[in-house]
């Protein structure tokens, strides 16, 4: 295969694994977000106590994480349908993607939030301020370096996923390596396809360092090594992954 | 200003029962600083949270600025609109500070008034006031972790500040905080709780602090209030403890048969030679074992103990005549003769 014959076919997949792993990542942060805020919450001794809700949130949220991917793509196909109307392509793969990384970065906020001091808790209380002040103001800002250094787990995490659905039909990257690198020998563009993916998750953690980093550093100058933190937060992940793959 | 009646707390865990607050009747008047002292455990934290209901009381009740928190508490463990309000108008300094990291000085002493639903510029209007008063103008921009432990509890201050309180609660607000810087803060108080007119209850474990500034103590021990107080009110208890321990004379008996004073000077007596008096008139001879003047809540006070020879009951003379100055006697390790004598 020459360049030229390979470079559509990379460009092409690289925009299906980023448009996948885009839509899944939003997805999974927008609904993650709360659900791991209300984990911590409902929590006994939360401030919204509830130990049914938190019971019945943290089972859904422990199976949807232990669930292998390529089991939950399958039990989801009929969901699949009915929200996209097919189940096959980039956008059928969104779906199963996002259910799956709603569980993961939901126990990653989780983990984040309850860091938080409870100590700043109970300052905004004892100014008044009610459970939807102390989420605004104090858990989600004082968790937010943990909490993008989540979503960079998470986003890496979903890439490794989406080389998944991408083999069951949804493209990208995963796709395109199976295709031609497992199946017509095409090693040359196989290899092409390992660097990107790695220069890509590279870049990622790189960026997701970077930011946390930077928001944490701003807070303490002199606290804690902000890349011991991050390489803490980056260890189930990278469990995760070998165990979808 | 501060009114318990009856406060208990007990916690319920995993099947233990910890009573934490047994029955505390405890009275802050406006404008006065009002510190309770006690051993690690003995409810001090229990109490101040029970002030401002972070934590929910067991029975009793609380009232601050004659308003009935307990009352406003009701029923869920989510504090209401009415309760919330109330403490906006209740400051609270920590031992740890906690101040939120995310945040510049400046922001953190607008949170209050974020709160509060004022507008951004009367925020910090108010906060830069505020840090003026602190001694922290400069800092607005930084970052809690950028300054030092006493400047971090300055900032403290004067968050607590910003919602215009009119109590001031502190749990161990200098703790954590050196001698020298612990001395900076507690005057911080002092000139606050005098401008402002602010009542303070401050929670402590070292005597040093309810001397060098609080106008009423109390002692707690195992959930409940020992003993209470103005300052002078507690010198002159014979047999306090809290004013043995806020005033602490050495020495001891140099034999068996000897009696041992300890004999409290207010003001005036102070001047007079009462002691010379005594061996002249009773002809005994006086060892002055130890001896302190102090200035204990901005009363001049002076502690001697001295030894006669002989025992109480050889002495029950000149003790009545040192009383009979004005004098207050407590005599050391006869509480036991005390007893006895109140009995007959
Ligand atoms: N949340 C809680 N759950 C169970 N027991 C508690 C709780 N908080 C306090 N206690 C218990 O209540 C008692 C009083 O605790 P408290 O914190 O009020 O003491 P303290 O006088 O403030 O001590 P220290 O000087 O160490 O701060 C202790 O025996 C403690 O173990
Ligand atoms: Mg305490």
């Amino acid at each position: 295969m020459t360049w030229s014959e390979m470079q559509p076919l990379l460009s092409q997949a690289c925009s299906e694994t980023l448009s996948m792993v885009l839509w899944s990542t939003l997805i999974a942060v927008v609904v993650g977000l709360p659900l791991g805020i209300l984990l911590v919450l409902t929590d006994r001794g939360g401030l919204l106590q509830n130990v049914v809700a938190n019971k019945v949130i943290g089972q859904i949220v422990n199976v949807g994480r232990s669930m292998p991917f390529i089991i939950l793509m399958v039990a989801l196909m009929t969901f699949t349908r009915w929200v996209t109307g097919t189940t096959i392509g980039t956008t059928a793969a969104i779906v199963p993607l996002a259910i799956g990384g709603i569980p993961f970065f939901a126990r990653l906020v989780e983990t984040a939030v309850r860091e938080v001091d409870h100590g700043l808790v109970e300052a905004v209380q004892s100014m008044g301020g009610n459970t939807w002040t102390i989420v605004r103001k104090v858990l989600v800002p004082e968790a937010l370096p943990s909490l993008i250094a989540s979503t960079t787990t998470t986003v890496i995490a979903l890439i490794g996923y989406s080389a998944m659905a991408g083999t069951v039909g949804g493209g990208g990257l995963g796709d395109l390596a199976v295709r031609y690198g497992y199946q017509r020998f095409e090693t040359q563009l196989m290899w092409i396809t390992v660097a990107i993916l790695a220069v890509v998750i590279s870049l990622i953690q790189f960026a997701g360092d970077f930011a946390a980093r930077s928001l944490h550093s701003r807070g303490a100058r002199s606290g804690p090594a902000p890349a011991l933190r991050l390489l803490k937060a980056k260890e189930p992940a990278a469990a995760d992954v070998s165990k979808v793959a | 200003m501060i009114t318990t009646s009856g406060l208990t707390k007990v916690y319920r865990s995993r099947g233990r029962e910890v009573t934490a607050l047994d029955g505390v009747d405890l009275h802050v008047r406006e404008g006065e600083v009002y510190g309770v002292i006690g051993q690690s455990g003995a409810g001090k934290s229990s109490l101040i949270r029970c002030v401002n209901l972070l934590e929910r009381p067991t029975s009793g009740t609380v009232t601050v600025a004659g308003q009935d928190l307990t009352a406003l508490a009701g029923r869920g463990p989510r504090a209401g609109r009415e309760l919330r309000r109330a403490r906006s108008r209740i400051g609270m300094v920590f031992q740890h500070f906690n101040l939120l990291s995310s945040r510049t000085v400046q922001d953190n002493v607008e949170l209050p008034l974020e709160i509060l639903g004022k507008s951004g510029k009367e925020r910090s209007r108010k906060a830069l006031e505020l840090l003026d008063l602190v001694g922290l103008a400069d800092k607005a921009k930084a970052h809690p972790a950028q300054l030092s432990g006493g400047q971090k509890q300055r900032v403290g201050i004067a968050r607590a500040l910003a919602g215009d309180p009119k109590v001031l609660l502190s749990d161990e607000a200098t703790s954590a905080l050196d001698p020298e810087t612990t001395r900076s803060i507690l005057q911080l108080l002092r000139d606050l709780n005098r401008q402002l007119g602010l009542t303070v209850l401050l929670i402590t474990h070292e005597m040093d602090v309810v001397k060098s500034i609080c106008d009423s103590a109390a002692l707690m021990e195992r959930g409940r209030i020992m003993e209470s107080g103005t300052v002078s009110e507690l010198l002159a208890t014979p047999g306090s403890e809290l004013a043995a321990a806020l005033f602490p004379v050495g020495g001891e008996a140099s034999g068996a048969d000897r009696t041992v004073l300890d004999v409290t000077f207010h003001g005036e007596a102070a001047t007079q030679p009462v002691i010379s008096q005594l061996a002249r008139t009773y002809n005994v001879d006086i060892s002055i074992l130890g001896a302190a003047i102090d200035t204990v809540g901005g009363l001049q006070v002076g502690r001697m103990r001295i030894e006669l020879p002989g025992r109480y009951e050889d002495n029950v003379v000149p003790v009545g005549f040192l009383r009979e100055q004005g004098l207050q006697i407590d005599v050391v390790g006869q509480e036991a003769l005390l007893v006895k004598e109140g009995a007959k």
